[in-house]
């Protein structure tokens, strides 16, 4: 009889321990997805920055602007294109 | 004193009254039952209120933010963004700034010192010190860690491409919702929905655990636009050269796929900067195309041709006479400021005769006319879900008097807006049929649309169509070298208090190239006032410059030998108004 109370309670003393073992694991692996997440939502607000920030430079009255006169460029004259028939199946 | 032993003492030999035993008995027992009765009562009876006491006391509600969807062009260029930004609020109760501190807020802040004094000298709770700083200058200031000063997450919503797509894309305001264009008329799908969970935070109020989801955050949705940037762009520039050109007073630009219905450009002057919208005015904010509706002019002749070519009334070639330039309707007299003498029904078109258009009319029943103006979509809003859209005016056939049918014919007497317009041309670049606009980009092109006149008639009209931009037509300035175009001019006097007044509204629309229409471009502008105000020389310039960057940027391929342009070396023939 008091064999069997002892080995009882031994086992329960170790499934409590593995409890507050467990608990602890998971708060620490919870605190990990919580910074993930966090990098995540930081990571997606720069990428929509980076975004802005692309559209703001690629701007066609900036392109337009830079194109025609830091670079002088200017559209072709009509007899100056040359079309060119893609061949068959493309 | 003579001492005793505890044991000896005479008094236990004393025997007390058994009543007094049982006294302290039942007061002990007594005591342990309203013991056991509050215990089962906190345990069993007030357990929740109780378990809900606890959990208030570790457990917090924390919102999450969802973002408002992106809008983007057809390529997939951002049109409008939210990003999020801080604002700096604080309670002026408690906030006390030295000097020093109160010098480096202000130089974060880019405000004056006394400005910030200012504002925290109020009764209020609650103040905002700046709104929708970036994320970077607000850690900066967190970083001073002055009492009383406090921090909000919010989102600014940022305009890229700024006034060249201002009505299109619209604007939302403070409050992160649509205000105006697609921000508005599709501020269901681009909401997002907030959502909450519960967790449990530790003493320095760190989320330790995550208790449960109470509602996931809903993301808005992305949507994409038929729009493309820069097909936009050019139709924005050259509207505004020609608007600087002529002294206009506003004007506006719409570009469809003939094949598809896509809106691809839409651009209306004057127009404002939605990232800055501090000074604007209402003229500024009206989406023309969409919610002004004006006479049009000849731009509708070719539809009365076509529908007295479908009956079966005419034929192409059927001769009409036009001398003496002057007819003579009931009461009213109509006239062409040139006399053509006999006309075909093509130089009717060609030469934009308002006698030839209104004879046709004549030969037709109003209820017909009514009935094809009704289906090409005038006279009803075209329901695109923008904001403020109207349908124009078109009164029941009951009521036409002989004259209007007559006027109605070449564009007077009725009223339109201008993407109605640049729809209704659909059944000349599509072989007669109508797809209903889309704002937003289509996967696959809708099918055959709606059947309004035969394929043999909208060829006919075509060809009709190409001979007013040809020498000899009323606007050869909408010819582009290597590319076959088709298109009719409109200059209508202006309405004002019921009488016309000595203001025009030019306007152009057509497609291109004919042999295979891809583009319909219609432009409009309003009270040109530099001389000129034909619409072959104020709004088919226009639609040349769009229609030939457009074809260029769409790598459309020409149709036409490459030539050099003949423009009469004599003023265009003069379309009628």
């Amino acid at each position: 009889m008091v064999r069997l109370n002892l080995l009882l309670l031994l086992i329960l003393l170790v499934c409590a321990l593995s409890v507050v073992a467990s608990n602890h694991r998971a708060r620490k692996v919870f605190s990990e997805l919580e910074t993930g997440q966090k990098r995540m939502r930081d990571l997606d607000v720069e990428w929509g920055q980076l975004q802005l920030e692309q559209s703001t430079l690629a701007a066609h009255v900036r392109v337009a602007a830079i194109a025609r006169d830091k670079l002088g460029m200017k559209p072709p004259a009509p007899g100056q294109i040359i079309s060119v028939d893609a061949p068959p199946g493309k | 004193m003579k001492s005793v032993k505890f044991s000896k003492s005479p008094l236990l030999s004393e025997r007390l009254p058994q009543w007094r035993q049982r006294l302290v008995l039942v007061a002990l027992l007594g005591a342990f039952l309203v013991l056991i009765g509050r215990s089962l009562y906190l345990q069993a009876f007030n357990n929740e209120f109780l378990g809900d006491k606890g959990r208030a006391r570790f457990e917090r509600v924390i919102d999450i933010s969802a973002t408002r969807g992106r809008i983007t062009d057809r390529n997939g260029a951002v049109l409008a963004i939210s990003t999020p930004v801080r604002s700096i609020w604080a309670v002026p109760e408690d906030v006390e700034l030295a000097p020093a501190q109160a010098r480096s807020l202000a130089s974060l802040l880019e405000l004056d010192v006394r400005e910030i004094n200012r504002k925290l000298a109020t009764e209020r709770d609650f103040v905002y010190v700046k709104r929708q700083l970036p994320p970077d200058v607000a850690d900066r200031v967190s970083a001073l860690k002055l009492p009383g000063i406090h921090q909000k997450n919010e989102y600014r919503r940022y305009y890229p491409s700024g006034e060249v797509m201002a009505h299109m894309v619209g604007f939302t305001g403070v409050e992160d919702s649509g205000q105006e264009g697609i921000e508005l008329a599709f501020d269901g799908q681009l909401a997002g929905k907030p959502g909450s969970r519960r967790v449990i935070k530790d003493r320095r109020g760190n989320v330790v655990e995550d208790v449960e989801s109470i509602r996931p955050p809903q993301e808005g949705r992305e949507i994409v636009l038929a729009i493309d940037s820069k097909l936009q762009y050019l139709a924005y520039s050259h509207l505004k050269q020609a608007l600087a050109e002529h002294r206009a007073k506003a004007g506006g630009v719409v570009v469809l796929d003939a094949r598809s219905g896509e809106v691809l450009a839409l651009a209306n002057l004057p127009t404002y900067n939605p990232n800055n919208r501090s000074k604007l005015v209402g003229a500024q904010l009206r989406n023309r195309a969409l919610t002004d509706s004006f006479e049009p002019g000849s731009t509708l002749k070719p539809f009365t041709a076509a529908l007295a070519l479908d009956a079966g009334k005419v034929r192409f070639d059927t001769p009409i006479q036009t001398a003496p330039g002057k007819m003579t309707i009931g009461s009213a007299t109509i006239s062409d400021a040139h006399a053509h003498g006999v006309l075909t029904v093509a130089q009717v078109i060609q030469k934009s005769s308002n006698i030839g258009s209104a004879k046709l009319a004549l030969s037709l029943k109003p209820e017909e006319m009514w009935a094809m103006f009704d289906s090409l979509g005038f006279g009803a809003p075209l329901k695109l879900g923008f904001p403020g859209e109207v349908g124009g005016r078109l009164r029941p056939a009951k009521s036409w008097r002989p004259i209007e049918q007559a006027t109605m014919a070449y564009g007077h007497g009725i009223s339109v807006t201008l993407i109605q317009l640049a729809r209704a041309y659909q059944v000349f670049a599509r072989d007669g049929d109508l797809v209903p606009l889309s704002l937003a980009r289509l996967d696959a092109p809708p099918l055959a649309g709606k059947r309004i006149f035969s394929a043999q008639t909208a060829r006919e009209v075509r060809s009709m169509l190409e001979m007013a931009v040809q020498p000899g037509g009323t606007a050869p300035k909408a010819q582009i070298p290597g590319y076959r175009v088709a298109g009719k001019t409109g200059t209508a006097h202006k309405l004002e208090g019921g009488a016309y007044a000595n203001k025009y509204v030019s306007s152009f629309v057509g497609f291109a190239p004919v042999s295979e229409p891809r583009l319909i471009i219609a432009v409009m502008v309003d009270e040109p006032s530099n001389g000129k105000y034909y619409g072959g020389d104020v709004a088919a310039p226009v639609f040349a410059q769009v229609m030939a960057g457009s074809l260029r940027a769409l790598g459309v391929a020409p149709d036409a030998p490459l030539k050099p342009l003949i423009l009469t070396s004599a003023e265009p023939v003069r379309e009628e108004m």
